[in-house]
Parts: C-alpha cells; structure tokens; sequence
C-alpha cells in the first residue's frame, strides 16, 4: 500500500482541478450563448417564445442538476451518441446555467424603466433601435454583477459531475480519500481549492454591485 | 433510433419512489426549519450583534456559499469520524443541509434587517425594551416578511440540492431512481420520473412556503 | 421639585457642537413648549432626555436619578419617560391593539389578559376604542399617531416627549391629535413638546422655551414668549410667523 504525503494528495487535487476550471469555462461560456439566444426570443415582441422561455427556466431551476446530469448521460446514450462523462455533463451543465442566467438578463432588461422607452418612442425609434441603442446597454450594465455572482454557482455545480463520472476536484477527492484513508484532509483541501476558486468572483461580484449601487 | 421507452415497469416500483419522496421531505422539513433559525441567529450576529460574533459569523457564510454541498456533506459525513463524530447518513445529510441553508439565509435575512427603518429601532427602545427584545419583537418578523420570497427559493435550492444525500446511502428520491433503474437497465425512465417529481415536490413546496407566509405575516401591505 | 432636571448639556455630532450647554428644569405636571428653527438642537435635546443620544458633557436627573450609561440604566429611565416620534414608528406587523400591549408583556411581563385590558383602555383614552384590530396600514396617519400616544401611555410614564407629532400629518388630521395632546395636559400629564404650532403652544403650555444654535435662547410664559420677545432671534422667529 502506498503512503500519501500532505504534498501528494496537495498536488493531485490541484492537478484534477483543471478540469474543474475548464468544464466551469465550458459550461459558462456555452450557457451565456444559449442564454442570449434564449433572452433575444424571450424579449421580442411575440409573446409565444417569451413563455416557452419561461418553461425552460421553470424546469430547469425546479429540478436537480443531478437529474439533469443523468438525464444527459443516458439520454444522449439513447440518441445513439457516444457519451463521455465530459460530454455529459458539458450537455447538462450548459443547459442548466443557461436557464440561470436568461432568467437573470431577462431581469436586468425589465428593470430598465418605462421612461426610457417612452423617451426613446418619443424620438421615434423602432423596438430594434429601442433595444440595440437604449435598452441592452443600461441592461449590460446591470447584468454584470449578478452574472459574476452566479460563475460562483457554475463552479460549484461542476462538483456534481463527479457522480456520473467526470474525474474533476471532487472526484479525485473521493478517490484520494478512500486511497489514503485521510478523508478530513482530502476533504479539508478540497473545500478550500473550492473556496480558492469562488471567493474572488464572489467578492468581485460585490464590489461590482456596490459600484453600481454607488453610481446610480 | 430503435429504443422504445417503457415506463410501465416502475409501477411496481411505487414503494421505493414513495419511501424515497417521503425521506426528501423529512430532510428539507427538518433542514429547512433549523436552517432558517441558524440564518436568524447569524443574521442577528452580523447586523446587530458584538463583533467578536459577527466576524467568525462572517467566515461560516463566506465558507459555505464558496464550496460545493457536495463537499460540504462528505466532509461532514467522511471527514468528521476524524475528529470522533461519526454520524449516521441522515444525521448527517440533515446537519449538512441545515449548515448550509443557514448561511445562505443569514445572507437573505440580514438583508431584510437592514432595511428596517431607524425609527423601529427607536421606538422599541423608548418602550424600554432592551436591544434583544426590540430584535425578536419588532424587527423581526417584519425583517422576514421582506425577504420572504428569496428566503422560500433558496428552501426550494436546499430541496434541490438534497439529491446528491444518496451519495452518502441516504434512501431519498434519487436513491430511489438509483435502486430501480440498476434493477432494470432502464435508467432514462427512471432518472425522468424522478425528475418529474423533483419538479412537483419543487413547486409544490414553493405554494406551501407562500402560503406559510401569508400565515405568518398577516399584516396588510404597509405604504413604506 | 422639578421632576426633569437638565445641567450644562452638551452633544457634539462630529465636529459640530449640536446642544453647547443646556439648562432646564420641568415640574411635574408642567406643559413646556421647545421651539425654535429647524437644526437649532429641539430633536436632539429630546432624544437626549430619552436615551436615544448619549450626552457629551452635563447631567440629566429625571425624579431625582440620574441619567447613566449602560443599557439598564438607560431602559430604567424610558420606564420614565416615553417618547412620541414625529414618524409614528408604529410596528407595522401588530395590530393597534398588540402595539399597545407589547411592551408591557414584554418589558413589565403582564400577562396578555391585563395587558390587552390596559391596552382597550388606552386606546379608548384616545378615541380609538374601535380600532383595537386594525393593523397601522389601516389606520390614518392621525389615527396612527393617537395609537402611538396610547403605546407610550401603557407604560405609565411620568413625562411624556413628543417630537413635532403633528408635522407629518395632513392638515386635517392635525386637530384630532392635538385634541389628545390637550386632554393629556388637562389631566396633569408632565409633556415637553417640540412644535410648530404656534397657537396650540400659546393656550395649552406652562412655559415655552426658545432655542437657538444649541442654547436655550429665552424661557417664559407663552403670553410673554410671543407677546414680548426680548431677542432679535425670537423677534425674527415669531414675526416669521409659524
Ligand atoms: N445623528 C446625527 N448625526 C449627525 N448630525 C446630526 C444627527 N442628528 C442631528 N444632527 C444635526 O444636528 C443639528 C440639530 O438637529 P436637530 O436636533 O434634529 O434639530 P431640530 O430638531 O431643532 O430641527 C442639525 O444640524 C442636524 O443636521
Ligand atoms: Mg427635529
């Protein structure tokens, strides 16, 4: 049996927590695209996308991402698709994050008064110039705080993608843990490379909040 | 594609899923209850409280809202036997659940104290009340009632987030979808119906938590 | 002798000197008018009598014990001395009736029954006998000013001091709280009250007292207060007509 040092298990953890970053970048990245996409349908003048919109976010923040996760891995599976757990769980977690994050621009262009769109009808611009020239960009404004905020929730959603499989930070900890019989070590670590990842963008989303907040 | 779906065969599996339901409400009644009382006491320590609370206070929320629950729940259910607690898997499941609701609803109900008005504060005291009355008597309720809605999501997060408690053998719902769906192959099916539930159990708890608070804050809409 | 007792008070926010030496003594019993422009100290002097500032320098006594610091002695004092806000600051969750008895359940540990007892009472006292069940978002703002009135009144005070009570009221609903206020005085009630009702100063108060940048600028007799003012600074004030 081999005997792991302090430092062993330290590097290991950090090893394995790339893929933590790279599967968080992944599904952040994919899930702001679907998410603009999804918000362009939702806040345009038909009334149909809007609530399909709507759907979408209601199931997904209304079940598990774990279900989410298997429902991916096997049901991809059913497609006739090869599945890796990355492929799984890059699936689940961009369609997850996206619900999150439509739901939260959809709010940041809401909160964008009426008088700013009376103002800009008054100068007779269109609902497309309304948006492009008006709108979207007071919104941006707002939307970046609670955007950084929810990074925090993606990292640490990632952490879910080791049940189905996925060799990222917590899933090298459970191996580690059964392999050096250390749990409250490994496990100890491992918060803390967590902690190490999401309280920068936590405190960044604060800060950024307090700007605005200051500003307005 | 050739597959067919069958849901038909877990009928017989009612029991399990039954079972499995009635053990994700037990977790979030008793996680959800005893965490909203940790976040009132954290959210008093940070508002109002002597600073030698406040800042140790601050160190436990930033530390849960920054780490998995995944994580949070093996190093209590792995991690702690270490230090001579071992806990049984639902002890275990609850604690960590209550650990971690409770610092996401100091984080809301502080925010909800804040935004009481000075003047409360002052009208307690000129009733000579002392400054823990005034808290429990006057800022409080009002303090929840502000943020009763965000306080009803994150119990629903919490819910949400109970589905990894199998990961320590705690028998839940997704435990039950695990156990049928390794008895039949049929894991799509099983993992859907489950959703399906979580769904429901979601919404369903969303509706009770609403309806709590109109009982709990019968007051009218004040103007301010 | 005099139950409120005030010596050489002071109270500084940061580097500005708010109260610069305050002298007053109230008999028990006694009616006294504070006026004065808006940032002369009127609010500050009060809130200092209550507690609710602690003083910089001097001594307050109220029926012969001293104002202390801590938070005992301080609830010891506002078991004395109640106090009326010119925002109301009724408890927006109870009712007008459980905002009368709460701090007697509270504080003093009456059972519910004498507390509500006390508390029908109370508001009868203020004509709002009917509203016991009504939640302050209910009520007008003279009828949420009156409550407060019978909320202070519940714990028995020996003074009561109200902070323009009537200056965030709409004008017709000054009259039914000044009504209390009158009857209040009528009864013996001992009330220092900060207002800019000239009028009502003039019949119902003993003395009035005129402050100015953070000093009691001229004490007397309303009769002699607005009739004969002595300084320029009151000459100007009352000519301005408030
Ligand atoms: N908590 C405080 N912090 C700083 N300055 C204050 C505070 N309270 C009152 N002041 C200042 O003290 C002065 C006197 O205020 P106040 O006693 O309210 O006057 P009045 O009631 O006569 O209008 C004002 O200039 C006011 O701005
Ligand atoms: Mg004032």
């Amino acid at each position: 049996m081999t005997q792991f040092t302090f430092v062993d298990i330290l590097t290991n953890l950090l090893w394995a927590s790339r893929w933590t970053l790279l599967l968080s970048l992944a599904a952040f990245a994919g899930g702001g695209l679907l998410a603009l996409g999804l918000l362009f349908a939702a806040i345009g003048r038909a009334r149909w996308p809007g609530r399909l919109v709507r759907l979408y976010v209601e199931i997904f923040q209304g079940t598990p991402l774990l279900m989410q996760l298997f429902l991916a891995f096997f049901g991809l599976g059913l497609l006739g698709i090869d599945v890796s757990p990355w492929l799984a769980a890059c699936a689940a977690l961009i369609l997850w994050s996206a619900a999150f994050l439509v739901e939260i621009w959809r709010g940041c262009v809401m909160a964008i008064g009426r008088g700013q769109w009376e103002a800009s009808a008054a100068l007779g611009m269109g609902y497309a110039a309304q948006m492009r020239h008006v709108v979207l960009p007071q919104a941006l404004r707002l939307a970046v705080p609670p955007t950084v905020g929810f990074s925090v929730q993606v990292v640490k959603g990632t952490a879910l993608t080791s049940i189905i499989g996925f060799l990222e930070l917590t899933k090298a900890g459970t191996v580690l843990s059964n392999a050096s019989f250390q749990p409250f070590t490994v496990f100890g670590l491992v918060a803390l490379i967590y902690f190490a990842l999401c309280f920068p963008l936590s405190v960044g989303a604060r800060r950024l909040e307090r700007k605005l907040n200051v500003a307005h | 594609m050739t597959y067919s779906f069958d849901f038909g065969w877990l009928a017989s599996y009612w029991p399990v899923f039954a079972a499995g339901v009635a053990m994700t409400l037990q977790l979030i009644f008793i996680g959800g209850l005893l965490g909203i009382a940790l976040g009132i006491a954290c959210a008093w320590a940070r508002s109002l409280g002597p600073r030698w609370l406040g800042t140790p206070v601050a160190v436990y929320v930033e530390l849960i809202r920054n780490t998995p629950f995944l994580i949070q729940l093996f190093f209590i259910f792995f991690g702690l036997p270490a230090l001579g607690l071992r806990l049984g898997e639902v002890q275990a499941a609850t604690l960590a659940m209550v650990i971690n609701l409770g610092a996401y609803a100091a984080e809301i109900i502080r925010a909800g104290i804040e935004a009481t008005p000075k003047g409360q504060f002052e009208a307690g005291a000129s009733l000579a009340m002392s400054r823990i009355q005034t808290f429990r008597h006057v800022v409080l309720v009002p303090a929840l009632e502000r943020i009763w809605p965000a306080l009803a999501s994150q119990v629903v997060i919490v819910m949400l987030g109970s589905a990894v408690v199998s990961q320590i053998a705690v028998e839940d719902l997704t435990f039950a979808a695990n156990f049928a769906q390794s008895r039949s192959f049929r894991a799509f099916e099983a993992y859907a119906v489950s959703t399906v539930i979580y769904l429901g159990l979601a919404i369903a708890l969303r509706a009770a938590l609403m309806r709590l608070g109109g009982l709990i804050f019968p007051a009218p809409e004040t103007a301010r | 002798m005099s139950l409120i007792e005030i010596a050489g008070l002071r109270k500084s926010f940061g580097s500005t000197e708010v109260l610069r030496g305050i002298d007053l003594s109230v008999a028990s019993g006694e009616v006294v008018a504070i006026i004065g422009r808006s940032g002369s100290g009127k609010s500050t002097l009060l809130r200092c009598i209550n507690g609710l500032e602690s003083p910089d320098a001097g001594a307050i006594t109220v029926a012969g014990e001293a104002l202390g610091t801590g938070e005992a002695r301080l609830r010891a004092l506002r078991l004395k001395v109640g106090m009326i806000f010119q925002q109301f600051n009724l408890f927006p969750h109870k009712t007008a009736g459980q905002n009368v008895m709460l701090a007697r359940q509270v504080v003093r540990g009456h059972p519910r029954a004498e507390a509500e007892a006390l508390a029908r009472r109370m508001l009868n006292r203020v004509g709002l006998g009917a509203k016991f069940d009504a939640y302050p978002a209910q009520l007008s703002g003279g009828q949420q000013q009156r409550v407060a009135i019978a909320r202070a009144l519940a714990m028995e005070p020996l003074a009561l001091l109200c902070d323009e009570v009537t200056s965030a009221l709409d004008p017709e609903l000054v009259g039914e709280v000044l009504g209390v206020v009158r009857e209040l005085a009528a009864e013996g009630m001992t009330l220092i009250m900060v207002t800019h009702e000239m009028a009502f100063a003039r019949e119902v108060c003993d003395r009035v007292v005129f402050m100015h940048e953070g000093r009691v600028h001229e004490v007397g007799p309303p009769a002699e207060i607005f009739a004969e003012p002595r300084t320029p600074e009151l000459r100007a004030f009352v000519a301005r007509g408030h």
